[in-house]
């Protein structure tokens, strides 16, 4: 487990990709910071809470719903996951 | 006896089974003709400390991608990947969504995902329960999954009848084709709960073999020696048309889906009216429906799934349906064990392979017959048989009766 704060962007981006070839078998060169989940990825709702569970597993994180909503594209989710907003 | 009017007959285009003798219907056409087994005994730790310890299991191993295996129960996977065949084997017919329908039919639905996501919740909580839980555990989860794969938008259908379940789901399609509601219907019955949980629970009710020395020799329909069922999993698909649409396509047709009866016993939720009238009806009324006379049916693929009353009850059914008549019977459970909402379709794809190919398998595991069964049990080896009529019988808890008719 990599701690979310200390990693870079570059390992948090590599770590998510990790997740969603898991999760959803996306490959991995479309997981770029400007992807969108639901339009460029096809991640569905359902899968989408997959990801977050696996992520908070991954970082020790804790990522809300409420942030969730505001988790567009890739990059939100670097940006809230590095950030230390979620605990 | 003279029939009644026949109503219209609908084409067979498309068979996929999934069953314990293998990937697909060559396998189990294969399997069937030559006498094999699919049971085991199960020895993984899980399943030490069960009083009945053997089924009929299938390997899913590359059948399907890695998110379609995360995100669909057994129960749906095993139904995918026996529709997929179903539908290439049919050709992938062109047919307007709003005229292609689906009814699959689970005895059970998705019990692994119920189970295993119980330990989930116990273990890590409800926010590590997965979010597709619900449409996994679903009983419509197979019929769904299915009518996802092929865009079908004339309606999906899932009938739940127990041990009757796949067969009940044909006869449902056969009145969604003649009432004009669809074109094309995919239809047939999917199950997956080979578990120490519903292991245990049919244990308790003294309904499985205890033949742990021979797994090969546990599922024995009509033999002296019976001891019970073998649980199975698995599906059976079968792609249904109106003969209009088969034609119009120039659709190759394996066979025909002549005729369905559905009765119900009113009698005891488990145990199978002794005499059968349940049964008989609903095999008298499947003749009707196709139009056929009792002495027309040329095999039949008997429910008998190696219980101690319940082959005796259906043996019974047959003289009252049948008179003096006494058509070669056989029985897939034999070979598959019993796949409780599968079988029933399984079974039909097993009915027309042996209408179409004219050789009806025997029954295995048939050393010594029971004498209060009188019936025409095909033992020992197949027997080559050209005939134009099948019956197939399936029986639920709960009391569903339901035969249904195939033609050449």
């Amino acid at each position: 487990m990599t701690d979310a704060a200390t990693a870079t962007r570059s390992e948090l981006l590599s770590g998510l990709a990790e997740v969603l070839a898991e999760v959803a078998g996306t490959p991995t060169e479309k997981v770029v910071p400007e992807a969108a989940f639901d339009a460029d990825l096809d991640i569905d709702s359902l899968t989408m809470v997959e990801v977050v569970v696996a992520c908070e597993e991954r970082w020790d994180v804790r990522i809300p719903d409420e942030a969730l909503e505001g988790m567009k594209t890739v990059g939100d989710a670097l940006d809230f996951i590095g950030s230390g907003a979620a605990t | 006896m003279t029939a009644a009017p026949a109503r219209e007959a609908v084409a067979i285009t498309g068979l996929g089974v999934l069953t314990p003798l293998g990937p697909d219907v060559a396998a189990f056409s294969e399997g069937l003709l030559t006498g094999r087994s699919g049971v085991r005994l199960l020895d993984e730790p899980e399943f030490a400390d069960l009083p009945a310890r053997l089924a009929a299991t299938v390997d899913l191993t590359d059948r399907l991608e890695r998110v379609e295996a995360r995100t669909l129960d057994r129960v749906q996977q095993v139904a995918l990947v026996a529709a997929r065949e179903a539908w290439a084997d049919a050709g992938a017919p062109e047919v307007e969504p709003e005229r292609l329908a689906v009814v699959v039919g689970s005895g059970i639905g998705g019990a692994l995902t119920i189970l295993g996501q119980d330990a989930v919740l116990r273990e890590k909580g409800p926010r590590r329960v997965s979010p597709h839980l619900v449409p996994m555990l679903m009983p419509n989860g197979p019929a769904a999954t299915v009518g996802l794969e092929i865009g079908a938008r004339g309606g999906v259908h899932c009938p739940v009848s127990a041990c009757a379940s796949g067969a009940e789901a044909l006869a449902v399609a056969l009145d969604i084709l003649r009432s004009g509601r669809a074109d094309v219907v995919v239809a047939g019955g999917a199950e997956a709960c080979v578990h120490p949980l519903p292991l245990a629970g049919f244990a308790q009710m003294r309904a499985l073999s205890t033949r742990h020395d021979e797994p090969e020799a546990a599922s024995r329909p009509y033999d002296k020696g019976r001891d019970g069922f073998v649980l199975g999993e698995g599906a059976g698909i079968l792609v249904l048309e109106t003969e209009a649409h088969a034609a119009a396509r120039g659709a190759r047709v394996h066979g025909r889906l002549a005729g369905a009866g559905l009765a119900s016993d009113a009698h005891h939720v488990t145990a199978p009216d002794p005499s059968g009238a349940g049964a008989a009806r609903s095999i008298a009324l499947a003749l009707r429906d196709a139009g056929l006379t009792p002495e027309q049916v040329g095999h039949i693929n008997a429910h008998a799934t190696s219980t101690p009353l319940g082959d005796l009850a259906e043996a019974r059914a047959f003289a009252t349906a049948l008179g003096s008549h006494r058509p070669p019977v056989t029985a897939t459970k034999s070979n598959t064990g019993h796949l409780l909402g599968a079988a029933g379709a399984v079974e039909a794809v097993a009915a027309v392979l042996a209408l179409r190919d004219g050789v009806v398998p025997a029954i295995r595991n048939l050393d010594d017959l029971d004498d209060e069964a009188d019936v025409d049990a095909v033992r020992t080896v197949a027997r080559q048989h050209p005939h134009d009529v099948a019956l197939s019988t399936s029986f639920g808890f709960g009391g569903h009766d339901v035969s249904l008719v195939l033609t050449r």
